[in-house]
């Protein structure tokens, strides 16, 4: 079988040469004014030092940051807790008598929260908990700098868990002609 | 003779040797530490509109000490059914052969270690020797994609390795010596049509020569766009695949410092060397300006070898092959025949 011949693409050759030199004295030499003659790299390109300069864009109001907790909306169903694969969610609580809903009517029998942990050095944001959460008590937030120096610092109580729902963006509407059911309970 | 650092006229055979390879051996760590910092880490990612390392040091100029300790602290792990001796031999004996190759560069005219009449004859044949350490680490690893590797590699280095030889012995006809000295003063003395003021250095006239030689010296680094028995989304690192911590150091330095010994002989051989125009040879300044001189020149010839590297994808084997022996050898061949009839003809 006749092999198609080989050619070198010279002028590809040089094009390519020509980019990479280009985007190097891109970087090397940004544009501005006279002092354009002095290289600063850290002003041409396009990394940012991130710890040391704030990032130039917020991540997108969607990314998984953190979860967020609404106290007043966990019934303490433990759905959450038993659907995280890493087994990172703590919670406790006890029957309670709650005010009854109408006036005359008898107390009604709810579960109180004590305790709701989630611990970040063993989350892996996969979101099931948000998921899976039937009364909207769980929300992602973008949120993302949180990271501490101790190992045991990253156990987010429940203060701290309902800190982030100040975090968390707008419910946004879905896209014309989505069929997803839309959420009737507002945050 | 004034007296010189360098030249190694004093002293029983095992100070000089020890000499020697000491001066190698600071040659080589600075000319690896300089490419790796100057072009993989800095050069590379301002190609890519990246920054590089930052952290370690101002603009991030330690980083390669903090990699080097990493790579010491590392478990060094020999697999179970390697051959475990030749497993262990493999990284020393291609660091040796760079490290060899070291010993013959001249600096200036009393700095160097040593002079050989046949410098580049020597340089070349030593240079080959790395083909052996890499079959024998891709044999040894008991690992496919080493032996993989290894066999490419073997393939590749010594197809390129004809080309390499046949345009320097371009250079070797019209200097008239295959002393390396010799041949910096033949281009330090050389005149272009009559006017000798820059010497006439062999890059002028022997530029297929110079093109052909970086091309080889880009496959005998087995570096992109030649880096077919490395290829790491075929064969995860080649003949590498199974080194850790130290020896996969050696392997590591091995890659630059070769990078920074070609560079300077393609320096020597096509750029001048050690020599600047207007300056006597046997000037004893150059002793000192010599070294300094032809690290310039040496980064000169590394920036052309890395600009390549970073822009080039990757040959296909077969593409490779066809281009060492179909284009590269005979364009060489002409070459020799053009120098040989224009050397007797003037």
């Amino acid at each position: 079988m006749a092999r198609p011949r080989f050619r070198v693409p010279l002028k590809g050759l040089f094009v390519g040469l020509k980019t990479t030199m280009g985007i190097f004295l891109q970087t090397m030499f940004p544009k501005r004014g006279i002092k354009t003659l002095l290289p600063a790299p850290t002003l041409g390109a396009v990394t940012v030092q991130y710890p040391h300069k704030s990032p130039p864009e917020v991540p997108a109001p969607r990314a998984r940051g953190v979860i967020a907790l609404k106290s007043e909306n966990c019934t303490v169903c433990m759905l959450c807790a038993r659907s995280c694969p890493d087994w990172c969610i703590y919670i406790e609580g006890h029957k309670t008598k709650a005010p009854p809903r109408r006036p005359g009517g008898k107390e009604r029998t709810v579960s109180a929260l004590d305790r709701f942990d989630i611990d970040y050095s063993l989350c892996m944001y996969c979101g099931i908990c948000v998921e899976v959460c039937p009364f909207d008590a769980l929300f992602w937030s973008p949120e993302f700098e949180y990271s501490e120096t101790r190992l045991a610092d990253l156990l987010h109580d429940e203060e701290r868990l309902n800190e982030w729902m100040e975090t968390v963006p707008e419910f946004e509407p879905y896209e014309a002609g989505s069929t997803a059911k839309v959420r009737k309970v507002p945050r | 003779m004034t007296a010189s650092v360098l030249a190694v006229d004093w002293g029983n055979y095992w100070q000089q040797s020890i000499f020697r390879v000491a001066g190698a051996a600071v040659f080589i760590i600075l000319g690896a530490g300089t490419f790796v910092i100057a072009f993989l880490f800095k050069m590379m990612s301002y190609m890519q509109s990246r920054l590089g390392p930052m952290e370690a040091g101002p603009h991030g100029t330690l980083q390669l000490l903090a990699e080097v300790g990493k790579w010491l602290q590392k478990e060094d792990l020999v697999p179970d059914r390697a051959d475990a001796r030749l497993f262990k031999l493999a990284p020393y004996l291609v660091l040796a052969s760079t490290f060899l190759v070291a010993v013959v560069m001249p600096f200036g005219p009393d700095a160097y270690f040593v002079n050989l009449d046949t410098g580049i004859y020597l340089a070349l044949a030593l240079a080959s020797i790395s083909v052996l350490g890499i079959i024998v680490a891709g044999w040894a690893s008991a690992n496919k994609f080493s032996l993989i590797g290894g066999l490419r590699a073997a393939g590749q280095l010594i197809a390129y390795e004809l080309p390499m030889v046949l345009a320097v012995v371009g250079v070797v006809i019209q200097a008239g010596t295959l002393n390396l000295q010799g041949i910096v003063a033949a281009q330090h003395q050389g005149e272009i049509f009559g006017w000798d003021g820059i010497g006439n250095p062999f890059i002028l006239t022997q530029l297929l020569g110079f093109v052909i030689f970086m091309i080889a010296t880009q496959a005998e680094l087995t570096q992109p766009p030649f880096d077919m028995p490395v290829a790491e989304s075929e064969i995860v690192t080649g003949y590498m695949t199974e080194y850790s911590g130290m020896r996969f150091l050696l392997f590591f330095i091995g890659e630059f410092a070769t990078a920074a010994v070609f560079s300077a002989i393609a320096a020597t051989l096509f750029l001048g060397g050690w020599a600047v125009p207007f300056v006597d040879l046997d000037d004893n300044v150059m002793n000192v300006v010599g070294p300094i001189v032809l690290l310039v020149k040496m980064m000169l010839v590394g920036t052309l070898i890395f600009w390549a590297r970073f822009t080039f994808p990757r040959f296909r084997e077969d593409q490779l092959q066809s281009f060492a022996w179909k284009a590269l050898i005979p364009l060489s061949l002409v070459n020799i025949l053009a120098t040989m009839v224009l050397k007797v003809a003037f």
